[in-house]
């Protein structure tokens, strides 16, 4: 086995760790820490996979803004009390997960393009290439999504506002 | 130098997202929900970026960024959407959330 196999499959079992530490530690404030690390675990994927780009992004906007204001919501409410389990819904939730991971695995799997068409030029997933496509071919998507974010933030501080 | 094959990404990503489907069903506190679904947004994530570099086009790094604007903008508003019911029923779980149940 060479060593970018082993590197792979070193970060892709600690993924499915902290994965499964997010959905089963009891805690909320435990699970929001092992999501930070499976976050961080997805950028250094994105780096190797010659998105530079979206993986600084993702260290930005994900393990850093989003879940930072996870942790404030959390210790905002102050929910120290671990919440109880649903017993009943795991088995269900286990076996239906387990059919969703087969039938996702082998219908991705069913088309395999051609081995390794990139080659690994500088240019590929630089901010510049990213930009360039951005605004040439998505720039409509792109305002839509500005004019999301202030959608998003008029309805956070409507929603969360204390009723006078 | 040789890579990691595209079917080791795509699988993982299929790991990951299938046990974001388990939070989302087993747990009974809405934060821990939404985080399941934020690591069900990164596997397909981590689709999107594996197709792009191994199909050689930069469009899935641009969807990647869209659902990263969607995603910050639906944990927004998901989180207020958590403060506002604390407040109403001092309790954040979904089990309790059945108003609308006949």
């Amino acid at each position: 086995m060479h060593l970018p196999t082993l590197i792979f499959f070193t970060l892709a079992a600690f993924l499915i760790i902290s994965s499964l530490l997010v959905v089963f530690l009891p805690n909320v404030v435990h699970s929001a820490l092992a999501l930070v690390t499976a976050l961080l675990i997805i950028s250094i994927f994105f780096v190797v996979l010659q998105a530079p780009m979206v993986g600084v992004l993702q260290v930005l906007v994900y393990a850093g803004a989003i879940m930072v204001l996870f942790l404030f919501v959390i210790m905002f409410l102050n929910l120290t009390a671990t919440e109880p389990r649903r017993r009943a819904w795991l088995s269900f939730a286990g076996l239906s997960a387990l059919l969703l991971g087969g039938v996702l695995s082998a219908m991705l799997t069913q088309s395999e393009p051609a081995a390794d068409p990139v080659a690994a030029t500088e240019l590929f997933g630089s901010p510049e290439m990213l930009a360039r496509s951005l605004f040439n071919d998505f720039v409509l998507p792109f305002e839509i999504a500005s004019v999301l974010l202030l959608v998003a933030i008029v309805g956070a501080v409507v929603l969360a506002k204390r009723r006078s | 130098m040789q890579t990691v094959p595209l079917n080791y990404y795509l699988i993982l990503s299929a790991i990951v997202f299938s046990i974001g489907v388990i939070g989302v069903l087993v747990r009974r506190n809405l934060i821990a929900v939404l985080m399941s679904i934020e690591l069900m947004l990164n596997a397909v994530n981590l689709t999107f970026i594996a197709f792009s570099r191994f199909l050689g086009s930069i469009e899935g790094q641009v969807a990647v960024f869209f659902v990263m604007a969607v995603a910050a903008a639906e944990a927004v508003i998901g989180l207020a959407i958590v403060i506002s019911v604390f407040r109403h029923r001092q309790s954040v779980d979904p089990q309790e959330m059945q108003l609308l149940k006949w």
